[in-house]
């Protein structure tokens, strides 16, 4: 099936149709259509400024579009919130704040917990097992204020794993990292990935964008490129995005 | 210290730690909100409300002084919003600017007006009244169970423990949604949660603290107890509900201890009169904040 054949049938775990979004009377996607393929690992390029950030944002509903629509599996994202796992931008944060890792990662437990459901020795242990994942779980009593920059963006991503979402929603998730943090990043986005979930995540180095996704959307504020890394990851699509500056 | 104590100091000393802990307690969410002076914008502005609202009802009462205060509150939104749009200041300048002016023609409406029949005056708004808050039916600490003598307290006092019962709960019960929304509003509304509600709640939460506690404690306590206990707790614990409780101690300590100070301080020193209970409560928090940052264990370095 061709993507646009996946969301009619309601199977694309995030489709977009006619975004636009503005910041006050500053226009910053216009017209964007994306589909994205279950069980695909797709990155979002594009230049700084391209709207990469606030295309995620608006398809979580933490940006309101002026226009256009946003469906995961064929039904309003309100409607999916369970499904659906966010990774902001770690500088979005302010580390300072008063909290342990585990606690931050037990916030990923929201949505089952509840208001004031207790926390339990079974949700300690399944939020101790997702920094398990990430190498983190030597950590769980930390002040998060402690960790370097790498280590921060490994528990921003067990507080989504312990999300327990079929879609991954990544901002920039290599960003300022180490080595280290970058390979077990993506080995378990390509474990969620080979457990048939689907992971989007917004990418900034060109180079590994063929050794790590298997899909790309180009945007550049409107939708450029979209497919395999093979067909769509092209000298002329680049091209087309960042405009005549590119060396892959 | 017996009869004397009751009549005399429990009463001002227990709503004085009433009204620190109530503003303490929201206080925790601006502080890391990084909106702490809205604590100190909220108790300016809503000075002309309260007397406008004083004026109109010549009485002192919690309803139409929170209806002034919100009066304010909105008036005061709607001018730094044109002064900002129309006169091209940076958002500091015209907030600034608009709290100190409200303030101020607070000060003037209160000179104006011929309020002497009731203690609502400059001083009295700035200082509150907490050493005449007495409890007159008091005979004894047997007074607190007797509940004749009970339905003489100052009404202040029900007042503020209503208040402080109700924003303890209110944070006890959102909780979750507090500290995830303040740590990562992003993420919150990822998961569904109306992040822009539960700002407005806290800054409403802070004014209903601000308000109630502005009659008898006045608005030096108010601004306060907004940021010292709060700030000092944040340099005792690298953990949200630690630091809540620890606000909440120092608020009571420099409620307790400043009022002791101010009644007895001076003596001890052979000066011949007590100080402003008001004003050495609000020092008082100040000092805990300073040695805190000297000598907690998670200042920064």
């Amino acid at each position: 099936m061709s993507p646009r054949d996946l969301n009619d049938a309601g199977l694309s775990p995030l489709a977009v149709r006619g975004l636009t979004v503005a910041y006050g009377a500053q226009p910053v996607l216009q017209g964007v259509d994306m589909t994205t393929v279950p069980g695909a690992m797709t990155a979002i390029i594009g230049p700084n400024g391209a709207g990469k950030s606030t295309l995620l944002k608006a398809c979580l509903g933490v940006v309101k579009p002026l226009s256009g629509q946003v469906s995961a599996w064929g039904q309003p994202t309100s409607r999916q919130r369970d499904r659906i796992a966010y990774v902001p931008q770690r500088a979005s944060v302010d580390w300072d704040f008063p909290t342990r890792v585990i606690d931050v990662v037990l916030m990923g437990m929201y949505r089952q917990l509840g208001l004031l459901g207790r926390v339990r020795a079974r949700h300690f242990k399944q939020a101790q097992d997702c920094l398990t994942r990430v190498g983190m779980q030597d950590f769980a009593d930390r002040q998060i204020g402690q960790l370097s920059g790498g280590q921060q963006q490994r528990v921003f991503l067990a507080r989504a794993l312990a999300q327990e979402a079929d879609l991954y929603l990544l901002d920039e998730p290599f960003a300022g990292v180490d080595a280290a943090t970058e390979s077990a990043i993506i080995a378990v986005l390509h474990g969620l990935r080979d457990a048939g979930k689907t992971v989007v995540a917004v990418h900034h180095d060109l180079s590994t964008v063929p050794a790590y996704f298997d899909r790309v959307f180009l945007i550049n504020r409107t939708a450029q490129a979209e497919g395999p890394v093979d067909v769509a990851f092209t000298p002329e699509t680049l091209q087309a995005t960042y405009g005549g500056r590119v060396h892959v | 210290m017996g009869a004397e104590f009751v009549m005399l100091s429990l009463p001002p000393m227990v709503i004085g730690a009433l009204a620190a802990m109530a503003c303490a307690l929201p206080g925790n969410f601006l502080l890391l909100r990084r909106e702490a002076l809205i604590g100190d914008a909220i108790s300016h502005v809503v000075l002309p409300g309260i007397v406008v609202a004083f004026l109109l009802t010549g009485m002192v009462a919690t309803g139409p002084m929170m209806l002034g205060a919100a009066g304010a509150a909105l008036l005061a939104a709607v001018l730094i919003a044109t002064i900002r749009r129309f006169g091209g200041v940076e958002p500091g300048a015209a907030m600034g600017v608009v709290f100190t002016t409200m303030f101020a023609g607070g000060v003037l409406l209160l000179e104006q007006s011929n309020t002497a029949s009731v203690h609502l005056d400059v001083e009295h708004a700035l200082y509150g009244n907490l050493e005449s808050l007495i409890w007159i039916d008091a005979v004894g600490w047997g007074s607190l169970l007797d509940p004749r003598a009970l339905a003489g307290l100052p009404p202040e006092l029900p007042r503020m423990a209503v208040t402080f019962a109700v924003v303890a709960v209110l944070t006890a019960l959102l909780w979750r949604p507090l500290k995830l929304s303040t740590f990562d509003a992003g993420f919150a509304q990822s998961l569904g949660l109306p992040t822009g509600a539960i700002g407005l709640g806290v800054t409403l939460a802070a004014a209903l603290c601000a308000v109630a506690a502005f009659d008898a404690v006045g608005s030096i306590i108010v601004i306060a107890m907004f940021i010292c206990p709060p700030a000092a707790a944040r340099l005792m614990t690298n953990r949200l509900e630690r630091q809540v409780a620890w606000s909440l101690a120092f608020a009571l300590a420099s409620a307790v201890l400043g009022y002791v100070l101010a009644g007895y301080g001076p003596l001890w020193l052979g000066a011949p009169a007590s100080v402003s209970a008001a004003g050495m409560i609000a020092t008082v928090s100040g000092m805990i904040l300073a040695l805190a940052a000297v000598f907690a264990p998670h200042r920064k370095a």
